[in-house]
């Protein structure tokens, strides 16, 4: 079982205190990866909100590649952040090329897109990416997106950390999300490493996905180029948030229900329950089965936590207004806040979502069996 | 039959035939009992000489030869006569003296089936006890990773849908906009196939129907149950217990007049309407009950005069293209329950069958499809319909599955599987495993027989007399002599039973791959087996 840790936090901080809780909850992960989102930056990127962030791994052929199809693009470089690696191996993490973290200006003619096109277009742009680097196995992008970061890579994370040199100055943010892996069914690739990203949605899981092929089935008969992949069974549960949230245009109250919908006799007394039947049977095939503890956070930076139906997998929310973090364990929020009051902490149970919106000032649990706010 | 007799072409020997009665005499009582049951008379009385000869070992005139005559069972050796091998002999013998014994070797008797150019009709089964079905196992077992379910105490929700399911973002919009949305039902995902009222004698219909009402009523399984085609009993139509039912109509339109008067008068709508195209047992062909089952009562149920048989065309014969046979029907069954009522097909299994999937894909208002495979059942057919036509069920439920994967509508129009479901009595690993490959559920006939009343019918050509109307349990018949061997209550125990077993074992088989909250359709990761070419071919693992 993985082990996750996210922070929300109203001044920004650097991703090593996200390590840090990885590093205490040692037990659950075994250096086969780590996966780090930072999202809402602070540093140099919080002059560039809206620039769009390429991250990824490339060989110097692979750089070479990039450069030129970016510029054939209209894509200007406005900003970069260089990670020089040591030059001395350190043990379970190999060497690569260039870790890219890379801020770019819009093409000109997209000049008076609107958002939902650029949006798009930058999702196909990474898409794109992908599949030339995927050819010629010298790119790797994890996201490419405004306010994002993402690096992974295999190894311990408190090697990977200070293998990357994430204790940077330059390096900070107001969300971040980890997650130190657990090898299990899939072979060890980087596209397996949690966080996943889509266009602004970010999930972490842990716990295998039983219900796995007939989810992803449906997702890829979609016809919705973003919904590819499936390098780990963890990948649908963003695709998911991203189908509920933007697909259908439901709000994140119903992602549970999308996921892990209220069982007839009490979906019957739901003040929903018409509405929610018809989402039932129609998300049928998105029905997950556990075990997993699902964290997210939206394209607004709102962070949230949600549990299988069965809740069999740990998860806790605690902080103070203006930090609060989620983790796998207790000891990891120790690690990170602990001048918090311990018995505000929270520990979501299977008909909940416990939210933080970007706010930072409370946890709210939304419950399955409370009534939804409904775009209809 | 003397040395020196002329025999015929026909004439058979007891090595000729498929059973052989093994009697005892020394602990016959000749009660008589067992050829009285005998639903063929394949044996009687007979009466047997005896020579005895006492040799002396003095001289040769103290030899002495005597003569006796004894009282035993004879088998008979004519065509029409021959034994079946149901043991119902066996069953009423008091003292365990007789049994039918199958012949190890070829039956000469096959050959000779066709007396006056008519071939051998039966009911029953394909005869053939292989199984792929049999042959896949549940390889993805949650070990340590991930825990394996608690069958016995986790929450469970084995339930299908039965219905056309819009995609997510029609169901919102039509939600927002109150457009129409087809009906679904939530269902169990095993349901009782189309056995008619007719096919099967009154106590089984009422003990079936009794059993299903119980199981949703108090047990609270929405299992359903099909017709068949041959109507519905007027009261039935109704009552409350009409939801439980799914309302079968095919080229026979038997009983449709009836269902059709008594729409206005429904207090419930019927579960679904099913329009038969096609049965695995004998595809191609339409269905047929044989004169010496058409009595009073179904000859009015079916609005038909007494005692002549009744084929049912093999295909609706007014409508000649799949756009009248399949969009105009159901269109026109929707429309006369208000479009409240989902309406699918069933088919038999067939390489065809991906072009009907196809065209209803394109149907609003087609809610399913059934197919049938090859291992389905009948009450009457020609034998060779059912030992050489057909499709498997297991590679036509998984094309038509991965096609509409394909084209993303796998959650829109759920595909049921039925034929050879259990013919071997691994009822809910087939079930399981054709959910996996696709299926929303399945459909049981035989099964039901065999485990809710004891019908002896096997793969090896035992019994199969349904068309006869002579079964000897009296599931099949319409003679209140023999029905009334079949206590409706029992029968209707037997249905409750078979469920809840059902449902404890599916929990086993699902619990350990890790899944309780839905029926893991289409989760072909968890299927293995151990034949390369069935695993290629089925897109599944290959394990050895």
């Amino acid at each position: 079982m993985c082990r996750l840790f996210a922070l929300t936090s109203k001044e920004p901080v650097s991703p090593m205190e996200a390590i840090k809780a990885l590093d205490v909850m040692k037990e659950g992960h075994d250096g086969s990866g780590v996966g780090i989102m930072l999202r809402d930056l602070g540093g140099p990127f919080e002059e560039m909100k809206d620039a769009p962030i390429l991250s990824g791994i490339f060989t110097e052929e692979g750089i070479r590649r990039l450069d030129l199809f970016m510029m054939d693009q209209g894509f200007m470089t406005k900003y970069k952040v260089s990670i020089k690696v040591p030059k001395t191996n350190t043990s379970g993490i190999p060497r690569r090329g260039l870790y890219l973290i890379r801020a770019y200006e819009y093409p000109e003619h997209w000049d008076g897109l609107d958002k939902g096109e650029v949006e798009r277009r930058l999702m196909m742009t990474r898409l794109k990416i992908r599949e030339m680097g995927e050819e010629k196995r010298d790119m790797i992008v994890f996201s490419f997106w405004p306010d994002t970061i993402m690096l992974k890579e295999l190894g311990d994370p408190m090697d990977v950390g200070h293998y990357l040199g994430l204790d940077r100055k330059d390096l900070k943010a107001r969300v971040i999300m980890a997650q130190g892996r657990q090898n299990t069914n899939y072979a060890i690739d980087l596209y397996a490493c949690h966080p996943f990203f889509i266009k602004g949605f970010t999930t972490m899981t842990n716990g295998e996905n039983t219900a796995f092929i007939p989810i992803k089935d449906f997702l890829s008969s979609r016809d919705y180029p973003g919904y590819t992949g499936y390098q780990s069974d963890s990948e649908v549960f963003a695709h998911i948030l991203h189908y509920a949230m933007e697909g259908l245009g439901l709000g994140l109250d119903a992602y549970k229900h999308v996921m892990t919908p209220l069982q007839d006799k009490h979906l019957e007394k739901h003040p929903d329950a018409s509405f929610l039947k018809h989402l039932k049977q129609s998300c049928r095939q998105l029905i997950i089965d556990g075990p997993n503890c699902v964290i997210g956070t939206l394209p607004d930076n709102t962070l949230f936590m949600a549990q299988d139906r069965k809740k069999l997998r740990p998860g806790v929310v605690g902080g103070r207004p203006g930090m609060f973090a989620f983790s796998s364990e207790i000891c990891g929020l120790d690690a990170v806040i602990p001048d918090r009051d311990k018995s505000r902490d929270i520990q979501p149970m299977h008909l909940d979502t416990a939210i933080v919106s970007p706010d930072r000032q409370e946890v709210k649990i939304c419950r399955q069996t409370e009534p939804l706010a409904l775009p209809l | 039959m003397s040395a020196n007799r002329t025999i015929s072409p026909s004439s058979l020997s007891l090595k000729d035939l498929p059973w052989q009665i093994d009697w005892k005499k020394d602990r016959c009582t000749l009660c008589g009992q067992c050829t009285a049951v005998c639903p063929v008379h394949a044996i009687e009385l007979g009466v047997f000489r005896k020579r005895n000869l006492v040799t002396s070992i003095h001289r040769v005139e103290d030899n002495q030869t005597s003569f006796e005559t004894f009282y035993g069972i004879r088998q008979k050796t004519t065509l029409p006569e021959a034994c079946i091998g149901c043991a119902m002999c066996a069953m009423a013998c008091p003292n365990d003296a007789i049994e039918p014994k199958p012949n190890p070797g070829t039956p000469r008797f096959k050959f000779h089936l066709n007396q006056d150019g008519e071939p051998r009709k039966r009911g029953g089964r394909r005869n053939s006890t292989e199984s792929l079905l049999d042959q896949i196992k549940f390889i993805r077992i949650s070990m340590l990773t991930d825990p394996a379910l608690d069958a016995g105490r986790h929450e469970f929700e084995m339930r299908s849908l039965l219905g056309r399911v819009l995609p997510p973002e029609e169901n919102m919009r039509r939600l927002r906009t109150n457009g129409w949305i087809p009906p679904v039902r939530e269902i169990y995902p095993l349901i009782i196939g189309g056995m008619s009222f007719g096919a099967l004698s009154p106590t089984m219909w009422e003990g079936l129907q009794m059993g299903v009402a119980y199981l949703n009523e108090e047990l609270g399984m929405p299992v359903r149950i099909s017709t068949g085609e041959g109507g519905c009993p007027p009261r039935l139509l109704r009552s409350r217990f009409l939801k439980y039912v799914i309302l079968q109509i095919a080229s026979g339109y038997f009983g449709w007049d009836e269902i059709i008067h008594a729409i206005p008068h429904m207090k419930e709508d019927p579960c679904a309407i099913e329009i038969k195209y096609g049965q695995g047992a004998k595809p191609g062909d339409g269905g047929l009950l044989m004169w010496h089952k058409v009595n009073k009562l179904i000859a009015a149920i079916r609005g038909v005069p007494q005692g002549i048989s009744l084929p049912s065309p093999p295909t609706h014969q007014t409508q000649y293209s799949i756009e009248e046979s399949v969009a105009k029907m159901i269109q026109s069954m929707s429309m006369a329950w208000g479009f409240r009522v989902p309406v699918y097909p069933k088919i038999s299994a067939s390489s065809t069958s991906l072009a009907v999937l196809n065209n209803l894909t394109r149907n609003d208002f087609a809610s399913a499809l059934a197919i049938d495979g090859e291992d389905g059942g009948t009450g009457a057919a020609y034998s060779v319909s059912m030992d050489h036509m057909g499709h498997p069920i297991a590679s036509c439920i998984r094309d038509n599955y991965l096609n509409l994967v394909k084209i993303g509508k796998q959650n829109e129009i759920p595909i049921f599987a039925g034929g050879g479901i259990g013919k071997n009595g691994n009822i809910a690993a087939n079930a399981a495993a054709l959910i996996m490959l696709g299926a929303s559920g399945v459909q049981i006939g035989k099964y039901v027989m065999q485990a809710a009343a004891g019908c002896i019918g096997t793969e090896k050509d035992r019994c199969n007399v349904c068309n006869l109307g002579i079964c000897p349990k009296g599931i099949t018949s319409q003679d209140p002599r023999l029905y009334r061997r079949l206590d409706p209550e029992t029968v209707a125990q037997r249905v409750v039973d078979l469920f809840v077993s059902f449902d404890t074992e599916l929990k086993k088989i699902v619990a350990p791959l890790g899944r309780s909250t839905s029926l893991p359709i289409g989760m072909s990761d968890a299927l293995g087996i151990n034949d390369y070419a069935a695993a290629e071919r089925l897109n599944i693992k290959y394990v050895v």
